[in-house]
């Protein structure tokens, strides 16, 4: 019988570089899985975790890709450190879009034509108000009626999906556009600035990093961020030292709801141009195990975000070059978090092998 | 070899990961022996009982059993054996009967009827009065333990082990449990009396070994031996001595009247008409058996619980009864909780974070925490109170009870209150820092400060409170100026009986 002892003394160093294990492992366990499908390992690997970035143009592909991770993974990790599970940050990214892409197709069809500087921080100013709203009814749910936030988070995701499907099926539909689900292509003014000519990456990335900043400073140097982090910690002690409980909740909600919401909208501002029913294809959900494999630090998250980029386009080259399973980007990242989950557990616990003792 | 012992531990050690629980440990029991096994917490007494009961397994060392070397593997077998254990923390599921809760616990086939039979029988037979239909939510704690004690005394045990069985009594309580023990003993069965209560041991036992720091320390007859040669050999060295001067006391700080809340979960207490004051320069003790509404009276008066009427409590005839816990400290008032980890402190956060869950002068207006005067105020802290730490950055789950206790208490004393509420100030604490804790009370209330302290440990608030007031089921009674409170008195009180005496008196 296998038994896990608590370990007096957690390893540091293995605490940081346990991330790394796991992805060693993953790919060691990818590998196997290649040669199992009856592909080449070695070109399996190199297409996972080298053509990704290979050269500026991958390079960037990666990067734009990171951006809305990042935003997502930020705010939830403020969530979950405050003991507010928002799984369903892909809903509040869906409401972010339908809002920022909203306020840029008004902006289309009326004809205004904005300056950038106003137009663009119109648009991500909308997704911002559509995430917090979305993320909104959660809070309500929870703070009157002590709803479980996961379950509710998770069920208005499906919610905002049909949402978006009903607006670009129905009213939001390009009239010009023979019958397609989409709306019309955005004004150019609303457009995201590039940030890198010949490639799509624009502007978010570096309001991500920004945030990135911001959020450091905001858990580790206010007093707000402090109360939150207590709220998680140890419930107790945050309602013996006064701190309110709904506050933390809508606090946390509201900074994660806003930050999926912007990242919605600069999806829809960024590479996109238009709102169509395939906006966000789970970036919600990926950015849960970003936000764990970075540890719920904004460092970490930056880093753990270009790897599950890396991870996803590498899925997308997969399927085009070697003709692997759309599948199989989903179930790396779930083999990176249970194996990230394993190597922590090692960190806090050894494994001892106990007698099996007779009754 | 000696046939005629019950129970023989030889050279019994424990390793944990970070400490040596118990390092070769001898323990000789005879055949219908009271013996007390007397530790400070953390001396290794529960690990201990433990293995004796088979819950833990010892790395080295042998046990003998009437003679026979023998492995308990598991509680199961300690039962077969003849071993019984009543735990500190009791184990019965509340919404069934006293009868319930004992069948469940037997391992023989017998009917429900049988069962309360034999309760019946042993009940009548050792002076323990329970009624086995009622059912133990309803029970009083004294009346748990009485369920607990029959449950193990139906197995016959041939050794029954009580880990600090008087800790929720009363005094008449305790009276009562040892005039059931001495007669199960007279009867041949063994007892292991775990405690930390010296006047006890010595009233009640005939053979006692000492443990510190895992080893044994001493054998001795505690009826030969004083109060004071008992505690060298448990904490090495005397306990310090406090000097405790009459009290000036001063105006009214904390005026509780008419406070009245109901529970808040099904097996909590109500509150009714609770009424007292606690004025500058004094300290007013609170007696009372655990469960008695304690938890809930100090959530009330910390702020933690705001359903009170604000004009129930009143600080400097300010009505505070809906104000938070944060609005409360502006005005003076701070509480030392009995929860260390999870509630007066955050385990996994440094030891600077943890000032900022009670002291504020390091946020600045618009919400910045300054880090430098954050560890400043905690090395200042862990300085004046003797915190032994690693450091500001310490995580507060790295401090051992006693100097977590003392990094608490000194956040809130530091905080220069007008009034301190402090539960349990010196629960699981060693003597040495039970000592320091108990001095730094007194010097608060000298330099003016009004203190409300709530322990369990009558001896403890005889020792520091100048007015004793006592709360039972979710009652207050009158105050009595400690000189004139007697033990005995304290202890009728504390079953609820203090009406009964004003009418005598009057009568």
């Amino acid at each position: 019988m296998l038994r896990l002892e608590a370990r007096p003394q957690p390893s540091q160093a293995m605490a940081l570089v346990s991330p790394l294990i796991a992805l060693v492992l993953t790919a060691l366990m990818a590998a196997a899985l290649f040669a199992a499908l009856g592909k080449d390992p070695g070109r399996g690997l190199a297409v996972f975790f080298f053509e990704p970035l290979n050269g500026m143009r991958a390079v960037s592909e990666v990067l734009l890709k990171a951006t809305p991770l990042i935003t997502i993974a930020l705010g939830l990790a403020v969530c979950y450190r405050s003991n507010v599970w928002n799984i369903g940050a892909e809903g509040q990214v869906l409401l972010g879009a339908l809002a920022g892409g909203g306020v840029a197709l008004w902006l289309t069809t009326q004809g205004i034509v904005l300056p950038k500087a106003v137009a663009v921080p119109l648009v991500l100013a909308g997704g911002v108000l559509g995430g917090m709203a979305w993320a909104a009814i959660t809070a309500l749910l929870r703070d009157r009626f002590n709803a479980s936030e996961i379950l509710v988070s998770l069920m208005l995701v499906y919610v905002a999906q049909q949402l978006v499907n009903f607006l670009v099926f129905g009213p939001w539909k390009d009239p010009a556009g023979f019958n397609f689900p989409q709306t019309k292509t955005f004004d150019a003014s609303t457009w995201l600035p590039p940030l890198l000519s010949n490639t799509r990456l624009h502007v978010g990335i570096a309001l991500a990093l920004v945030v990135a900043a911001a959020m450091w400073v905001f858990m580790f140097r206010t007093y707000r961020g402090y109360q939150l982090q207590v709220g998680g910690l140890a419930p107790a002690a945050a309602r013996y030292a006064g701190f309110s409980a709904s506050a933390s909740l809508w606090t946390a909600l509201m900074i994660s709801g806003g930050l999926a919401g912007l990242a919605g909208a600069m999806e829809v501002a960024g590479p996109l141009r238009q709102l169509t029913p395939h906006i966000s294809t789970g970036l919600g959900f990926t950015a849960i195990i970003v936000c764990f494999v970075g540890r719920l630090h904004p460092l970490g998250i930056v880093l753990a975000s270009v790897l599950l980029s890396m991870m996803l386009i590498g899925g997308e080259l997969g399927q085009s070059r070697l003709g692997l399973p759309n599948a199989l980007t989903g179930v790396f990242q779930g083999l990176l978090l249970i194996l990230l989950l394993a190597c922590d557990t090692l960190i806090h616990y050894r494994v001892r092998l106990a007698r099996r003792i007779p009754a | 070899m000696n046939p005629s012992l019950r129970l023989q531990l030889t050279g019994v050690s424990k390793q944990y990961p970070a400490v040596r629980a118990n390092d070769r440990v001898d323990l000789r029991v005879k055949a219908g022996e009271i013996h007390a096994v007397l530790g400070e917490n953390g001396a290794g007494k529960s690990t201990l009982m433990k293995i004796i009961y088979g819950a833990v397994q010892p790395d080295e060392g042998e046990i003998r059993w009437n003679g026979q070397a023998v492995t308990i593997a598991s509680p199961a077998q300690a039962r077969r054996l003849g071993i019984s254990m009543v735990y500190q923390h009791f184990s019965l599921f509340d919404t069934l009967t006293a009868a319930e809760n004992v069948w469940l616990g037997l391992d023989k086939s017998l009917t429900l009827p049988e069962v309360v039979r034999r309760i019946v029988e042993v009940a009548h037979t050792y002076g323990l009065d329970i009624e086995p239909q009622r059912p133990v939510h309803t029970l009083s704690v004294g009346e748990r333990q009485r369920v607990e004690i029959v449950r193990a005394l139906l197995t016959d045990p041939q050794l029954l082990i009580l880990d600090e069985p008087t800790s929720v009594l009363t005094p008449q309580a305790v009276d009562k449990l040892f005039v059931t023990l001495r007669l199960l003993a007279e009867r041949g069965c063994s007892i292991l009396y775990i405690s930390h209560k010296l006047d006890e041991i010595r009233s009640l036992c005939q053979h006692c070994t000492v443990l510190r720091g895992g080893k044994v320390t001493g054998e001795v007859d505690p009826t030969r031996e004083s109060n004071a040669s008992l505690s060298r050999l448990m904490i090495g060295a005397e306990p310090p001595q406090l000097l405790h001067k009459a009290s000036q006391a001063g105006a009214p700080v904390l005026a509780v009247q008419g406070l009245s809340l109901p529970r808040q979960d099904q097996f909590g207490v109500d509150l009714e008409d609770i009424a007292f004051d606690v004025r500058a320069g004094e300290i007013v003790g609170v007696a009372g058996v655990s469960g008695n509404g304690q938890q809930e009276l100090l959530a009330a008066l910390s702020g933690e619980d705001q359903r009170a009427a604000p004009g129930s409590i009143t600080l400097f005839g300010k009505p505070i009864g809906d104000h938070s816990p944060r609005h409360r400290r502006k005005e003076g008032l701070y509480f030392v909780p009995e929860e260390r980890l999870g509630r007066g402190a955050v385990p996994t956060l440094s030891l600077a974070q943890n000032t900022l869950l009670t002291r504020t002068a390091a946020v600045s207006r618009s919400g910045w925490v300054r880090t430098r005067q954050v560890a400043e105020l905690a090395e200042h802290i862990i300085a004046r109170f003797q915190v032994k730490a690693g450091g500001p950055d310490a995580a507060a789950k790295s401090l051992s009870g006693g100097n977590l206790q003392k990094f608490i208490v000194g956040r809130e004393i530091d905080a220069a209150p007008t009034l301190l509420i402090v539960s349990q100030p010196t629960w699981g604490v060693d003597v040495g820092a039970a000592a320091l804790i108990r001095g730094e009370l007194l010097a608060l209330r000298d330099a003016g400060c009004a203190l409300l302290v709530v322990s369990e440990e009558l001896d403890e608030l005889f020792e520091i409170s100048d007015r004793l007031i006592v709360i039972a089921q979710g009652r207050m009674s009158p105050s009595v100026p400690t000189a004139e409170a007697t033990i005995e008195r304290i202890g009728v009180w504390m079953s609820g009986l203090w009406n009964r005496e004003s009418v005598h008196a009057q009568a």
